[in-house]
């Protein structure tokens, strides 16, 4: 476990080494806060909740979760570093899932630094604070599963550039999965198990069942079961290409 | 088993084969030389031993423990300088330095005492604070050693590792790279060859993924032609004679007048198989009263010997 929590650790204080992640993080925030109060119309719904806020993060994500992982395989790749990284004797899992982990937390400091608008509707009003705790529970796992994919994205290139755009063009598919859109196009030509399971692999609407309190468990399961695959698809990428 | 060995490995990217069956085997004490032009696969070869790349075929092990199947133990074993010297360009000398010890499963104490040695062997005490992205080549360089020899293994693959240094730290470089050398495996890479010279007890030449000669630099240096040049001064201001002697003997090729100046001239002698000896040209030109004021024989070196195992490589 100590392999896991240095990586982690290295990771994390990388974040913060340069101006970027303020940069970050203040864009999180206009964003998510723009969103909400803008766009879902946070004062003129009259209600005390935040669904509005919670509606537009995998949006957000798909964007802004690819920005966080990109660096995280391909700047090793560029810089050399891989090479020093994975000649030291430590398993290749420890260092897959300890860069994770990194995003993961970034992401949640992300997450906490919206707290402000959680007090806000208890000062206004009176929410349910049970669905406000499990949507931001759920609004992280989600971008655990994000930052899953971007990573293993982010293994297969040299360039942080393509490795945002691949992870932003993949985690659209699942972001889109479940809209009539998809589902329309997937059913003129696939049987209809296969319209299920695309429409099974939906982010937005596994999230969607987490932030309204319905059918959470299948959701939890699901993402907790992309970001295993997704970690154990770093790994193998990382060891196809020490033989290629 | 020797501490380092290597059987037979082949890596092949596509259809370029980078490296072509290359064995050998690095005991404790010796400092193995990999030498070859740019693109001869040196460094495939050592990204394969160190376990980085997987090899097409062929195997390598680090103190018994195979580089691709016991991978673990093999690194705990080794030291490895990569290409380049990467290190985490936005962490201080000594986070990466403790960062890498931790690594290696050293606790604080061990990685503490170890490093404060290495900070005075290796001279970093002055950029200890610093983060690396502001170093100079020669202190990257540096770190990288240090980074290499934390954990103070028995082997150590250093990968051009005075490749950006000034004369100066290229001398301390040697020099470190010399105190360490009796307990330990070590193989650098380098295209210096008087690098080989300096620091090395055996040399492998590579050449187009190809081992083209294993041998000590001595060994090596007897392999060089024969083929030389002979710079002589003459005490005659008509070397025309002596030129005409010369000339007259079997080991004598072509003969250049360099410079003629108050009555000495400067005379070039390129010689063929059999150099004709200082006592034996002295003795031709006595005959005919010319003497010899000054006599050099340009020493064969090593650049002669690769240049040549190099080039008959390629023809094969």
């Amino acid at each position: 476990m100590r392999p896991v929590l240095l990586v982690f650790r290295r990771e994390f204080a990388a974040y913060f080494s340069t101006p970027v992640a303020a940069v970050f993080l203040i864009v999180f925030l206009a964003l998510a806060a723009g969103m909400a109060f803008l766009v879902s119309g946070f004062f003129d719904r009259g209600q005390a909740d935040l669904s509005g806020f919670f509606f537009w993060h995998p949006w957000l994500y798909l964007v802004l979760m690819p920005a966080i992982a990109m660096r995280l395989w391909a700047e090793e790749r560029r810089s050399g570093t891989i090479e020093l990284l994975m000649t030291l004797p430590v398993q290749p899992w420890q260092i897959v899932v300890g860069k994770w982990l990194a995003a993961w937390a970034f992401a949640a400091l992300a997450l906490v630094l919206t707290m402000p608008l959680w007090i806000t509707v208890n000062v206004l009003g009176s929410p349910d604070n049970g669905v406000i705790l499990s949507s931001y529970l759920g609004s992280w796992l989600m971008a655990g599963a994000f930052l899953a994919l971007a990573a293993a994205i982010s293994a297969l290139t040299k360039s942080q550039v393509l490795a945002f755009i691949g992870a932003t063009a993949v985690s659209f598919l699942f972001v889109m999965a479940g809209f009539d859109l998809v589902i329309a196009a997937v059913r003129s030509w696939a049987p209809n198990f296969i319209v299920d399971a695309v429409r099974s692999m939906s982010f937005f609407a596994h999230f969607q069942h987490i932030t309204d309190g319905v059918l959470e468990l299948p959701s939890i399961i699901f993402f907790v079961s992309l970001i295993v695959f997704c970690l154990w698809l770093n790994v193998r990428i990382i060891e196809v290409k020490k033989a290629a | 088993m020797a501490l380092v060995e290597a059987r037979d490995l082949v890596k092949r990217f596509g259809s370029l084969t980078a490296v072509d069956g290359i064995s050998f085997s690095v005991e404790r004490g010796e400092v193995v030389g990999f030498l070859g032009p740019n693109g001869a696969g040196k460094s495939t070869a050592m990204k394969i031993i160190s376990g980085f790349l997987e090899p097409t075929s062929g195997e390598a092990w680090i103190d018994g423990h195979n580089s691709h199947t016991d991978p673990i133990a093999a690194r705990r074993k080794l030291g490895y300088l990569p290409e380049g010297a990467p290190a985490y360009a936005d962490m201080t000398v000594a986070a990466f330095l403790e960062f890498v010890a931790a690594m290696h499963g050293m606790t604080k104490a061990q990685a503490n005492a170890r490093l404060a040695e290495l900070v005075d062997r290796i001279d970093l005490a002055g950029v200890w604070n610093q983060r690396i992205e502001a170093l100079s080549k020669g202190f990257k360089r540096r770190v990288g050693i240090a980074q290499a020899l934390v954990h103070d293994p028995d082997a150590l693959i250093l990968d051009e590792p005075t490749d950006g240094l000034d004369p100066i730290q290229k001398y301390e470089m040697r020099d470190l790279i010399r105190s360490i050398a009796r307990q330990k495996a070590i193989i650098i890479s380098t295209h210096i060859l008087e690098e080989v010279e300096a620091v090395c007890t055996r040399a492998i030449i590579i050449a187009k993924g190809r081992m083209l000669a294993d041998a000590t630099p001595a060994e090596l240096l007897s392999r060089a032609p024969a083929i030389g040049t002979l710079a002589l001064a003459l005490a005659t201001a008509d070397p025309q004679g002596a030129i005409d002697i010369l000339a007259k003997h079997p080991g004598v090729g072509a003969v250049e007048i360099v410079q003629r100046h108050n009555g000495v001239t400067r005379l070039v002698v390129r010689t063929a198989k059999s150099r004709p000896s200082a006592d034996e040209i002295a003795g031709l030109l006595g005959r005919s009263n010319i003497s010899v004021t000054e006599f050099y024989v340009e020493r064969a070196t090593l650049d002669d010997v690769f240049r040549q195992i190099t080039n008959h490589g390629a023809e094969n």
